[in-house]
């Protein structure tokens, strides 16, 4: 249908009406319904799955058993996937969080990144490769558009294990550093944390995700909540499931002996900021950072190095026509496998095999005249 | 010498004196005080003067206020970090041992305290036997006190350096026990007295704490970890029922500290000032911070002491001399140690036939 709307103007005759487009976009996205991929990542014990409980409003983990630690010693890091469709004011969103069950548990932790950097190639490389197929109408976005990593509020600053992390996955994910269990700091250790994580990130050369700066036509108002919102990174949290009775209103709290922590009291952490940013406010930018930054290195890595296998097979072609057209999407890992060094060894002695008769002939031609 | 000049020397087998029973449920009626019951007095008069030395060790991560605890439970500065937050120094890329000794006076006691701090511990992407310095360092003292007292001419009061306390502290997860915090634990229950503390426990509400306590005191008893009060240490039924009491309900203990003072009631108080409130170290609905200082300082420091000696101590000897086929320790003489490591010449191995005089 087509819209009509009240426009000033709208009998002028100069008005043509594409001021609508916005607003048709609006629809169209509004009846698709928009998807997200929030990726959660730490030591056990930072309360993530409370944090991601509070932030949607939604329990996913219900079922979830936690291993003893007998058990967790031979536990190796897992990626697990929950899917839960959120709708609000006829806004359907399907949220995906990935989880990293094991992450950092270990006695011996070295490499522990390695299960999440991988995941988080195979949903580009699933995307690369749906993108370069034919039928495109339904692809599926699975690719992880942020990644929350907890910090733990006890030590003095990042370890050598979040550093780690963050330097392995800062160029192919967002990464928005969370100080954890927020209520286990006064207001200054808050403070001297938060510097101290900001300078070892910029020490480190980690990049994590930048807020876009305002655009100068912006409010004020709005100016100074981006400047805030800048300046809180880590955000330092803290979540709960249940509700308290704090000053005779109902809240989402932790009750101590000592008084009550009001999860969504800006005064308490920067939950709210956070939630506000995740959702209200940089949705949409993460996923675009994530299609326009990270997924597009990914893409360029790959092409290059299946260009440069493919280069190489035709310089061996040379003499035979090559139809090259069809451009191969074979499933090539950024570093070829043994399996594929074989083949690519087998056609290189057929190539040859090839050349050494096509020569034959060319002389027996030639010594028959 | 004669066999009578002999018999002159050895005096005749004396008859054995008559040594009453033992009375039994005998009040003895005393015609007057005699004054036996001074003789507690006496030695608390000794023990003033002499003084004594309690050596605590502190493991765990860092940031989980190992230092802090230290300096509260002792209420002075003694551990290796002053409080504040000039606390820039890197994570040690091994296990490093640091004791530092610090002389305090109460009530006219002195005691020599150190702490033992292991920064380090616990810290890298890789903890595999990261606790191998701790019970070497353990091993080293034992062995120090041990050359001591296999000495002839042995000290009055040989330097007991050897570690009567670990406190173990446990991240406050809130779900379980780490894989390192087993294994370390399992490795060192058999050499030290550990006393496991949950750090940082103002994270959890009480409901959360109850659970948690619950769990890890299960999961210390499904791994078989023996931690200070062991059972098998239990000297009498009074003991067993006070320690059993400690063992299954308040350790271990969750515990909070502070090196500041709050106005709290009228009162001041150490303590931790949020938004929402004061967190009170030293009350117990708070946090269990007394219940640990009580139990380690005001009851149980010189058990902690005589079950280092005689148990943790002798099991190492125990070791060493059948190492050496039951015999101490010898250390080769030499120009330089000659007048510290004397061997009583029964002690040492019969000497060659080639070497006799």
């Amino acid at each position: 249908g087509v819209l009509t709307m009240g426009w000033q103007g709208v009998d002028d005759k100069e008005y043509v009406g594409f001021a609508t487009l916005p607003n048709q976009v609006h629809r169209k996205s509004v009846k698709k319904g928009f998807d997200f991929t929030l990726m959660v990542a730490g030591e056990s014990g930072l309360g993530k799955s409370t944090l991601v409980t509070s932030l949607f409003l939604t329990d996913m983990y219900r079922d979830r058993k936690l291993l003893h630690a007998e058990e967790r010693i031979m536990q190796t890091v897992e990626i697990t996937k929950h899917v839960v469709d959120i709708e609000e004011k006829g806004i359907k969103l399907r949220l995906t969080i990935v989880d990293t069950p094991g992450f950092g548990d270990a006695v011996n932790n070295t490499e522990c990144w390695k299960p999440v950097a991988d995941y988080i190639d195979q949903q580009f490389e699933q995307y690369f490769r749906d993108e370069s197929g034919l039928n495109r109408k339904n692809i599926q976005d699975n690719r992880v558009h942020c990644c929350l990593y907890f910090v733990s509020p006890f030590g003095h600053g990042l370890r050598p294990l979040d550093v780690e992390f963050m330097k392995a996955l800062h160029q192919r994910v967002n990464i928005v550093p969370i100080l954890a269990k927020a209520d286990t700091l006064t207001p200054s250790e808050v403070e001297h944390k938060k510097n101290k994580i900001r300078n070892e990130i910029e020490h480190f050369g980690i990049r994590i995700y930048q807020f876009p700066d305002c655009d100068s036509d912006e409010d004020e108002d709005f100016k100074l909540q981006d400047q805030a919102l800048k300046e809180s990174i880590p955000f330092a949290v803290i979540g709960s499931n249940t509700v308290v009775e704090a000053k005779g209103r109902r809240v989402r709290g932790r009750l101590y002996p000592w008084g009550i922590v009001e999860v969504e009291n800006p005064m308490h952490c920067d939950f709210v900021k956070l939630r506000t940013m995740l959702v209200r406010t940089h949705m949409q930018d993460l996923k675009d950072v994530t299609r326009e930054t990270h997924y597009e290195n990914y893409r360029a890595q790959c092409i290059q190095s299946m260009t440069r296998l493919v280069v190489k097979e035709r310089n061996r072609n040379k003499l035979t026509r090559e139809s090259g057209t069809d451009f191969p999407i074979p499933a090539i890992p950024t570093v070829p496998d043994n399996e594929t060094e074989k083949l690519i060894r087998e056609k290189d002695e057929e190539l040859r095999r090839m050349q050494e008769m096509l020569q034959k002939i060319q002389r027996q031609i030639k010594d028959s005249h | 010498m004669t066999d009578a000049a002999m018999s002159e020397l050895v005096p005749e087998p004396r008859q054995k004196p008559v040594v009453p029973m033992k009375p039994v449920g005998i009040n003895s009626n005393l015609l007057g005080y005699i004054g036996i019951d001074t003789i507690i007095e006496q030695m608390r008069k000794k023990t003033m003067k002499t003084g004594f030395d309690f050596n605590v060790m502190v493991v765990g991560q860092i940031g989980l206020g190992k230092s802090t605890l230290v300096n509260t439970l002792f209420k002075s500065q003694v551990s290796r970090k002053s409080s504040g937050w000039n606390r820039e120094e890197k994570i040690p890329k091994t296990v490093e041992i640091k004791a530092i000794g610090h002389v305090i006076e109460e009530g006219g006691v002195k005691m020599k305290l150190t702490v033992i701090d292991t920064p380090g511990f616990g810290d890298q992407i890789n903890n595999e036997n990261c606790w191998e310095p701790i019970e070497k360092y353990i091993n080293e003292q034992y062995e120090k006190f041990l050359k001591e007292e296999v000495n002839i001419a042995r000290k009055k009061r040989i330097p007991d350096t050897r570690v009567h306390c670990c406190l173990y502290f446990i991240n406050p997860t809130g779900h379980s026990l780490r894989p390192l915090d087993l294994e370390f634990m399992k490795h060192l229950s058999k050499v030290v007295n550990i006393i496991p503390v949950i750090a940082k426990a103002d994270t959890m509400t009480l409901e959360e704490k109850t659970e948690f306590k619950q769990k890890v005191r299960k999961e210390l008893e499904v791994n078989g970890i023996e931690f200070y009060p062991q059972k098998e240490f239990d000297e009498d039924l009074e003991d067993k029922t006070e320690n059993d009491k400690i063992r299954q309900e308040s350790m271990p203990f969750a515990v909070v500290g502070s090196d500041k003072e709050y106005q709290v009631n009228g009162k001041r108080v150490l303590g931790r000032k949020t938004p929402w409130g004061v967190i009170e170290v030293e009350n117990l609905s708070h946090c269990e911070f007394a219940l640990l200082r009580d139990f380690v300082i005001r009851t149980h420091l010189q058990d902690l002491k005589e079950v280092t000696h005689n148990i943790h101590y002798e099991t190492y000897r125990a070791k060493r001399l059948n190492e050496n086929g039951g015999l101490p320790p010898v250390t080769i003489e030499t120009e330089e140690n000659h007048e510290s490591n004397l061997i009583p010449g029964w002690l040492l191995p019969p000497p060659s036939p080639a070497c006799c005089q």
